[in-house]
């Protein structure tokens, strides 16, 4: 394994909580090359041979068992596109840990463009989480343009982590799913811009099974002068379930455009879109300050509750 | 402990001032509990919030254990020993309970002891700990866990907003009971409450009858007490009960 450097370390430890080498399957990406690989009994990493990036396969019937697949960018001015694609086999049941820190001291920007594909057997169930973190004191720009596809079949179970708090300055993230009879989606998202930082979330999630369902959750924080754009779709195809609710704190001079968009193309299609975009209330604000809290200090635990 | 000189708090309404407070003198000591009671419309929260530093007076200034704190904030005015608990209490999206009582303990508290002030207000502590301070709580339960947190201060003073509205029977019989023990605990700490309950006055060693904005009448509970049974300013527990519509 090659040897990381102080900022790769601390990057991966940002976006993979990884302070040493992960147990179980992992492949550590580092400005471009596979930096450690290591397959288990049951999970094969193997390296893509026409375009960049991995194929990962889950034998049918995997239990408790988990791929670590970080990357770190530490030199300005690399930009990569990386196509990922995870075969989950039936039955199974394992964690997948993503995601991607930059460090950016140079003037060139800096990107990392992940295209992802699941594509998760019958009963399949998986915890994906997936980091964003950007460092460094160059102008360069810090780049993700992270792609998600999302395939499920029967009754399998797909539950999204997507956390980007700190330190990226651009972002367009596209999720696609498609979900068979019986399957379920839940997506998590965190995201809290600063500075001039530009992210857009997009979302189209096809409930095409009879009893599917998603739920698409997303709490954000607009700082500074950033700017977001949360736009999530839901189509009932048949009779299923989704939701979606995009709740965010907006500050200084943030501002964020929510779009909701549901379609019904079955009679038994229940969908619901929930959103709601306000400053910090004052009320909140004042009851930490009679508990002793500083202005400030009761806005950072009011911003840390709300993104936990 | 806390004075009140000739304060008062106007508020500009249609192009006049209308006078919320006018020319409170009042003074709290050391080791009381004193009840502040009146009709509706009186100034109680008014009071209660000048107090916590919330708003400012308009005029007069307030003295904290001999310290001017008319010009301090409310966070300064909290870190000098004076605790506040809403009317009606705030929710958060994503700050549990025990956050928000160990933030009002000051200090690195475990579970163990944050649920201990659960307990003193009723709630099954395991049950509440780790729940959101959000709308999936009802208003009952969001009262309880506001006066843990303040309970969780330990403050010299501390002021309760009506703290009964919104709470069952039961729990008020034991709230009765929490200022009861506070007041016990030691000879330092104060408590002020904004109540009109009966049960709550009856707990009193001072009762102050605020009146359109100024002070109708403050002195030994054993002598304003018997003037103000039956009135709007003593009301029972049942009546309390009856007049929400919940028996």
């Amino acid at each position: 394994m090659v040897k990381l450097d102080e900022i790769q370390k601390r990057l991966m430890a940002e976006v993979a909580d990884l302070h040493k080498v992960p147990e179980g399957a992992y492949n550590l990406r580092v400005n471009g090359e596979s930096a450690g690989r290591q397959s288990s009994e049951n999970i094969e990493i193997v390296s893509k041979t026409d375009v960049s990036g991995l194929e990962i396969h889950i034998k049918p019937g995997t239990k408790n068992e988990s791929v670590h697949i970080p990357v770190v960018l530490t030199q300005s001015g690399m930009k990569e596109t990386v196509y990922n694609d995870f075969f989950i086999g039936e039955d199974s049941d394992v964690l997948i840990v993503a995601g991607c820190g930059i460090d950016n001291c140079g003037e060139q920007d800096s990107e990392h463009d992940g295209i992802h594909r699941f594509f998760v057997g019958k009963n399949a169930r998986i915890k994906y989480v997936e980091k964003h973190y950007g460092s460094g004191t160059g102008r360069g720009k810090r780049i993700l343009n992270p792609g998600t596809e999302v395939y499920q079949e029967e009754g399998s179970t797909v539950e999204m982590e997507m956390v980007q708090i700190k330190g990226v300055d651009d972002t367009v993230r596209t999720t696609t799913a498609e979900l068979k009879e019986g399957a379920k989606l839940t997506v998590r998202e965190r995201l809290m811009t600063h500075g001039s930082q530009n992210a857009v979330s997009t979302y189209v999630i096809s409930l095409n099974g009879n009893g599917s369902s998603a739920d698409v959750v997303s709490r954000s924080v607009a700082r500074d002068d950033s700017y977001q754009k949360f736009d999530a779709r839901i189509i009932g195809n048949a009779p299923s379930h989704g939701h979606t609710e995009c709740d965010s704190i907006i500050m200084d001079r943030g501002r964020i455009l929510a779009v909701p968009g549901l379609e019904a193309n079955d009679l038994d299609a229940e969908l619901v879109h929930e959103a709601a975009i306000g400053k910090i209330a004052g009320d909140q604000l004042i009851k930490l300050m009679t508990l002793g809290l500083s202005e400030q200090e009761a806005e950072e635990q009011i911003i840390n509750g709300f993104l936990r | 402990m806390l004075e009140l000189k000739n304060v008062s708090y106007n508020v500009d309404e249609d192009g006049g001032e209308i006078e919320i407070i006018r020319n409170v003198d009042l003074e709290i000591g050391s080791g009381k509990l004193v009840v502040v009671t009146g009709p509706n419309g009186g100034g109680k929260s008014t009071l209660a919030k000048l107090i916590a530093g919330i708003i400012k007076p308009t005029e007069g200034r307030i003295y904290f254990n001999g310290e001017d704190i008319t010009d301090a904030g409310i966070t300064e005015r909290a870190q000098k020993g004076i605790a506040f608990a809403f009317q009606q209490p705030v929710r958060f999206k994503g700050i549990r309970v025990y956050d928000l009582i160990r933030i009002a303990s000051g200090k690195r508290i475990n579970t163990a002891e944050a649920c201990t002030y659960l307990s003193k207000v009723g709630l099954c502590a395991r049950d509440y700990i780790n729940r959101e301070i959000n709308s999936s709580l009802s208003g009952g339960e969001l009262k309880r866990i506001e006066i843990a947190t303040v309970l969780a201060r330990n403050a010299v003073l501390s002021v309760f907003d009506e703290p009964e509205a919104g709470i069952d029977l039961w729990s008020f019989t034991n709230l009765v009971d929490v200022f009861r023990k506070i007041r016990e605990s030691s000879e330092e700490r104060s408590i002020l409450i904004i109540s009109h309950q009966e049960r709550i006055l009856e707990t009193a060693d001072e009762i102050v009858v605020l009146r359109d904005g100024g002070i109708g009448a403050f002195g030994r509970r054993e002598d304003i007490l018997p003037g103000l049974i039956g009135t709007s300013s003593a009301v029972s527990a049942c009546s309390r009960l009856a007049s929400e519509g919940r028996i």
